[in-house]
């Protein structure tokens, strides 16, 4: 067991009921955003107090308006909180950014329509000065594991919805981060993708082991990929609840039949409905 | 009269074999689309050559297009002095150091907000204007020789290129440039990897509406004020002396090194577009 | 707003650059016209003087520097000077006289709209049998497109005197060299308009078995509408250039054109930039106009600006 001496990991190792202490990889605490528009203040994050640990995989869900991209992004320093306190890896967001500490993927897939799948995963590599063979090396070793072997001399166009998606992970793999933050990645690919590339993420998540921090409008794909789930709720953007998921680690499919897995969809839903608030 | 009659003739056979070949099963395939307006103009061509003949128009109103081919042949050397000082000399190398300023004086706009916001309207402004006027300006700074005419032709590309390129520039996501920021990648970084490969085909856009005006610019400026060549001297002096058939053959050399002109840089495009929906149709 | 400081601060560079460039290059003709009137030059001779750069003279003789701004007939006229003479060549004079810019203005933008709606009309006709009739589409249309890649102003002096030789002068011929300039841009502009809308409204119409003329007049025409205005607005400033360079040939006495030519001819320069000048906000004129004109017509439609 992985035991931190910081003060704050200390707290957490108290506070926590049950679960076996581990390093807190992102702290945040009494976190706020308020957004200045042109038709008034937009409270986006109210109070947001979480800890993420390492190895964890938490799917953010809620309502547009939740705060749920907006907090996805304050960890990526994308945005800046008004409020509040967020480290990652023990630093500020910004630091940790200056570090590579965390590979981001967007809704969309993102590729560079002039370079080869290849060239897009060295992407970042070039960025960050990776030597030329490592960078091949690197190259070979994600694309196995999103299993796009043999199309990285492809162009993007001629590549499908879901394989275009899988590169763009590839890519946000291929530097050493040890967080993965993930914005809606599956939203635009239709169930049947989706369903193979939940199994694909789950299999990648166990052969790397890295912190994933995942947004979703899916109550199926928030309690299937999770470890630790949280439902948060608009206006202000807020937490509802943290639900930390009992099913095991090993999740074939169809888990999803299941009554346990059921009763955390239930939890979910009830939670979501809460939040939401028809108006 | 026959001769008329016979161009009237050749007028509906050509118009009846191009309505045969559109609505043709055929009619979407390469060779069909070239053929049609392939006809068309040779039958412009045709019925040119027979309306003249027929009605005996005068060859200081309008030669026959045998007659202007007939001044081509035997004036070849002189179109190609021409050529080479008007569009050599005055407008490729007026369009080389015009574009190469707006690329160089865009990526210098793009790193400061304000100065695009201030520039850009004033740029827009200016490319409306008619720039041609300042030919006898530049003249009388330049000289008579090529240096004034690539003088016009540099202010005349300078605008629509420079505001092709800021706006090609500005054309990158949100998302892309976040993904930037993740890697914490530098300005100079971000920009060569991102902003200027996506800023291509905008950059082309501005490149090739340049290329006829380059040679507007280097042909109008010549009317100003010339040596006893370029293409521009040769038209004018030509129309004074009421030699239309060597005005026509200056034309057809306009006409030919203007699409030549446009059609190098769309095939320039192509190579380095390649990846664009527009280019992969 | 915040967009307005910028953009008077890069007018306001400009002019500053203007006058700092009005410095060395009319130094020469400064320093020449000081040693006649026999003040002391650095160097003193003309013919040294020739040999030196600008930015030598400037340094050695900078007394010299104010009158740069005032010279009779200089290489770079200051900024107020084109001012002074704009001023006093379009406020100051009546409008009939022969050396009135309004005058001259008047007889170049008559030519320029008689030009632009012929050629804006004949272009939208050809452009909806284009858009109508497939054989057209696939004779015309390509020349049409090529036509924008020569430089058919080259055909503008040929006009004007052929024309002249069957006595046909004034503004018609330059109206025509207008109207084949604005003709293709509107054209090409036209045809892109009339085809943008989606297949999807297209196939509305025909499940309402709505006539041909029915889908021009409420869906074709009304999409194009954007389209026809962004090549309107270039199409003005073609035929404007073919106005004054349909001047030049000839050697008229009247219009812009023939002030740009005459002030060439006679080196008057500050009556070359003035010409420009008035040419330059003829233009923006034009296509100001045209702004608001697309701004009150598509708004009235519906379209956001």
């Amino acid at each position: 067991m992985n035991m931190e001496t910081t003060p704050q990991a200390l707290e957490t190792q108290a506070g926590d009921s049950g679960i076996s202490a581990q390093a807190s990889v992102i702290e945040a605490k009494n976190l706020d955003l308020t957004f200045q528009t042109n038709d008034g203040p937009v409270h986006a994050l109210k109070d947001v107090s979480l800890n993420i640990n390492r190895g964890d995989f938490v799917s953010f869900i809620g309502p547009s308006g939740c705060g749920k991209t907006t907090f996805l992004r304050c960890i990526a320093a994308l945005e800046q909180p008004t409020g509040g306190t967020l480290t990652v890896n023990g630093m500020t967001p910004d630091e940790a950014r200056r570090q590579r500490a965390y590979g981001y993927v967007f809704q969309a897939a993102g590729l560079y329509p002039w370079r080869t799948i290849a060239k897009n995963i060295k992407l970042p590599l070039e960025i960050m000065g990776y030597s030329k063979a490592e960078q091949d090396k690197r190259v070979e070793q994600v694309l196995d594991l999103v299993e796009l072997s043999g199309f990285g001399g492809k162009f993007p166009w001629q590549l499908s919805g879901g394989m275009q998606q899988r590169a763009s992970i590839a890519r946000a793999l291929a530097f050493d981060a040890d967080i993965l933050l993930m914005d809606e990645p599956f939203g635009a690919l239709d169930e049947i993708v989706r369903d193979h590339l939940n199994e694909q993420l789950l299999k990648l998540w166990a052969r790397t082991n890295k912190t994933i921090g995942f947004v979703t409008h899916s109550i199926p794909e928030a309690v299937y990929l999770s470890t630790k789930i949280v439902v948060m709720s608009p206006r202000p953007g807020r937490i509802h609840d943290v639900i930390d998921s009992t099913l095991p680690k090993e999740r074939p499919l169809d888990i999803r039949d299941s009554p346990e897995f059921i009763e955390i969809a239930h939890r979910v839903r009830d939670g979501l409905r809460a939040g939401h608030g028809y108006d | 009269m026959m001769l008329v009659l016979l161009a009237v003739i050749v007028w509906c056979a050509g118009w009846w074999v191009n309505s045969r070949l559109a609505n043709s099963p055929q009619s979407q395939t390469r060779l069909v689309q070239l053929l049609v307006p392939g006809i068309f103009g040779l039958t412009i061509l045709l019925v040119w050559e027979l309306l003249v003949r027929g009605l005996d128009v005068s060859l200081v109103i309008l030669p026959a297009p045998s007659v202007i081919a007939v001044r081509f042949a035997e004036s070849l050397p002189i179109l190609w002095a021409d050529f080479m000082q008007t569009i050599v000399k005055g407008a490729l190398s007026g369009y080389v150091i015009g574009c190469g300023a707006a690329l160089l004086t865009a990526v210098a706009v793009d790193r400061s907000d304000f100065l695009r916001r201030g520039l850009l309207p004033v740029g827009n402004f200016v490319a409306a204007l008619p720039i041609v006027g300042t030919a006898p300006i530049l003249v009388m700074w330049f000289g008579f020789d090529w240096q004034s005419k690539a003088a016009v032709v540099v202010v005349m590309v300078f605008f629509p290129v420079l505001v092709n390129t800021v706006a090609g520039l500005r054309e990158t996501d949100q998302m892309q440039r976040d993904l930037m920021q993740t890697y914490a990648a530098s300005y100079w970084q971000s920009f060569f990897k991102l902003r200027l490969p996506a800023a291509l085909p905008f950059i082309f856009n501005g490149l090739k509406i340049a290329t006829t005006l380059a040679l507007v610019g280097a042909i109008v400026a010549e009317f100003f004020g010339s040596p006893t060549v370029g293409m521009g001297f040769r038209i004018s002096t030509s129309v004074g002396q009421l030699a239309l058939d060597m005005v026509w053959a200056e034309i057809l050399v306009a006409a030919l090194a203007g699409s030549a002109f446009y059609g190098g840089m769309v095939l320039i495009e192509k190579t380095l577009t390649f990846w664009h929906p527009s280019q992969r149709g | 707003m915040k967009s307005l400081t910028a953009i008077l601060t890069v007018v306001a560079a400009i002019i500053g650059l203007w006058y700092a460039a009005c410095v060395p290059m009319n130094i020469k003709g400064v320093l020449d016209a000081a040693e006649r009137a026999g003040a002391e030059v650095t160097p003193a001779t003309a013919r040294e003087r020739r040999d030196m750069g600008e930015f030598g003279l400037v340094a050695g003789n900078s007394f010299a520097i104010a009158d740069t701004w005032v010279q009779d007939r200089p290489r770079l006229p200051a900024p107020h000077q084109v001012a002074v003479e704009l001023w006093n060549t379009t406020v100051e004079k009546k409008i009939t006289s022969k050396r009135s810019l309004i005058y001259h203005g008047q007889v170049t933008l008559s030519a320029t709209l008689l030009g632009f709606a012929i050629g804006t009309g004949l272009g939208i006709l050809l452009a909806v049998g284009i858009v109508h009739s497939k054989v057209m589409d696939m004779s015309v249309m390509p020349w049409a497109i090529v036509s924008q890649t020569i430089p058919i102003i080259a055909l503008a002096p040929m006009i004007i005197v052929v024309l002249y030789s069957i006595g046909v002068q004034g503004l018609l011929p330059k109206a025509i060299i207008s109207a084949y300039l604005s003709f293709f841009p509107v054209v090409v502009g036209m045809v892109k308009g009339l085809r943008s809308p989606d297949h999807m409204q297209l196939d509305l119409l025909k499940t309402y078995n709505a006539s041909t003329a029915q889908g021009f007049w409420k869906l074709r025409l009304p999409s194009s509408m954007p389209y026809l205005f962004a090549s309107l607005k270039i199409g003005i400033a073609a035929s404007l250039v073919g106005a004054i360079v349909g001047e030049l040939p000839t050697g008229a006495v009247a219009g812009l054109g023939a002030r740009l030519l005459a002030g060439s001819y006679y080196g008057q320069t500050v009556q070359i930039w003035s010409a420009l000048f008035a040419a330059a906000l003829l233009a923006a004129a034009l296509v100001a106009l045209l702004g608001v004109i697309e701004r009150v017509l598509l708004g009235r439609m519906g379209v956001r600006s």
